[in-house]
């Protein structure tokens, strides 16, 4: 085994750093911060604590931004975002939020994000690695009519599970009262949050912005609840992938379209051919064309046969001896609650017929695929 | 009956001219909670450093290097049946297979146990 990498160039901290130390976290380099991938507990039981009671995440790391109009009308900066996504955002009604992808010229993934209505302004919750370039594309593109503002002194704590309503109940008033997506300005423990119920693993739960300075004093709060455990990004990683959710970087990329990731569910009937306010959005030529005549290849979930995980980059082929692969898998693993290796990958429309078989290539060998209905484990949002 | 450690994290235990090969208590610390196990055919012959064996956590998939050349001549189905044996026992019980020396001044490159200490120290 080789021994572990060393961390090339100097990583950023969260607000909740010196909590991971002090809990015995394992620290990784991930997306220039050193995040927690685990903590004493491991992978396994992590993941198994997130889904029968509740798991606490670090994703500060992610980008937050307010997309502020400069008419102080929401409709306008709904109206701005437009022009990015393929999304409805002026449908998004106040205190309510919507998952998004910003698209490029050929209908490629850029990002995939949260877009929150707090009444006067949206929020943008969007991915780690791609905050920068996020941040650069509002600047350039919406300048005119809104204020791009990262809000970088905030840190994003996610509160996950069957129990996690029950504990943050504890400390914000409102909490059991929201529904999925449900999103706004809330008092946690009477500090300053922006909550929204949503997350990243399939079960019900929150995603709690708070000041930096108070991130340690709430993320202590909730950890002191005998329900709550921390949880590192490898169970992050498992839970998503149980869940179905796209990964971005594997899943979905500059590459695919948001119809060929399966993502049409996110693309409302306004925007589509035909629609109120149909395409206008980078890529829309491309995008449409998949809605209407068929994406040439789509996002499937994969089930191993046999017990070996097969990973992000094993490629796929129809059967144990044909030289030209079909796709690839983009995200692999072993999900604890399956207890049993799961995949996502790409495959022509043509071969993604659910219940079929693939073959993917794993150290010389041909194993045998399933192709599969996502999610891997039902989601259990409180709608 | 001799231990010695390999810089990658195995260990060999020498009897005669057979040694059993195992992964550390430290590697199986690193890996984590391992979900999945493929050993070596029994009767295939390994060339030092080639990849022999796979252990899987949930994250990752890592090699387990052949520490010297040799014919496999055992191994356990006990930890491919319960891949989280190495977990709980990765000096002893979980071990993987065992090798036919075919050099054994192979074995005079690797580390005893106070020297594999101080390499994970």
């Amino acid at each position: 085994m080789p021994a572990p990498d060393a961390a090339p160039l100097p990583l950023k901290q969260t607000p909740l750093h010196a909590l991971h130390l002090a809990r015995g976290g394992k620290m990784v380099p991930f997306a220039g911060y050193d995040m927690p991938v685990q903590y004493a507990a491991g992978v396994l039981k992590e993941h198994l604590h997130t889904r029968a009671s509740a798991g606490l995440f670090d994703v500060s790391h992610m980008g937050q931004i307010a997309l502020r109009p400069k008419s102080g009308k929401v409709e306008d900066a709904a109206r701005a975002l437009e022009r990015l996504v393929p999304q409805d955002i002026v449908a998004v009604a106040p205190g309510r939020q919507r998952y998004a992808q910003f698209t490029n010229a050929d209908g490629g993934i850029l990002d995939d994000l949260m877009v929150a209505n707090f009444g006067d302004h949206l929020f943008l919750v969007v991915n780690a690695a791609c905050k920068a370039e996020d941040e650069a594309l509002l600047r350039a593109q919406l300048s005119d009519s809104c204020v791009i503002e990262p809000l970088a002194d905030r840190a994003l704590i996610a509160l996950q599970g069957p129990k996690a309503a029950a504990v943050l109940a504890r400390h914000c008033a409102d909490a059991e009262a929201m529904r999925f997506m449900d999103a706004g300005p809330r008092k946690v423990m009477g500090l300053d949050c922006f909550v929204s119920r949503s997350g990243y693993t399939g079960e019900d739960g929150f995603e709690i912005s708070v000041p930096a300075a108070d991130a340690e004093k709430l993320a202590s709060a909730l950890l002191a609840d005998d329900a709550v455990a921390p949880i590192g990004l490898g169970a992050r990683d498992s839970l998503r992938l149980e869940a179905g959710l796209c990964l971005y970087g594997h899943d979905i990329d500059t590459t695919t379209t948001p119809v060929e990731a399966d993502l049409v569910w996110s693309i409302q009937k306004s925007r589509r051919s035909g629609g109120a306010r149909a395409g206008g959005f980078p890529g829309a030529d491309n995008i449409l064309a998949h809605i209407d005549g068929g994406a040439p290849r789509k996002r499937v979930g994969l089930k191993p046969e046999g017990r070996a995980p097969v990973r992000d980059g094993a490629q796929l082929f129809a059967d144990m001896s044909s030289s030209e692969p079909l796709g690839s898998v983009t995200s692999g693993s072993f999900g604890p609650s399956i207890n049993g290796p799961i995949a996502m990958g790409y495959l022509p429309a043509a071969n993604a017929a659910i219940g079929g078989t693939v073959f993917a290539e794993v150290r010389g060998q041909r194993l045998p695929l399933r192709i599969s209905n996502l999610p891997f484990v039902p989601h259990s949002y409180k709608r | 009956m001799t231990t010695l450690y390999t810089a990658d994290h195995e260990w060999l235990a020498v009897d005669g001219d057979v040694v059993t090969v195992g992964i550390t208590n430290y590697a199986q610390e690193q890996l984590g909670d391992i979900v999945f196990v493929e050993l070596p055919k029994i009767g295939r012959q390994l060339k030092k450093a080639e990849a022999a064996a796979v252990v899987e956590s949930v994250k990752a998939a890592s090699d387990v290097y052949a520490p010297i050349t040799g014919e496999v001549v055992e191994v356990n189905d006990a930890v491919t049946g319960e891949p989280a044996l190495i977990n709980s026992d990765a000096d002893s019980k979980a071990w993987l297979f065992k090798l036919r020396i075919a050099d054994k001044s192979e074995l005079d490159g690797l580390m005893d146990a106070a020297a594999y200490q101080a390499h994970t120290a």
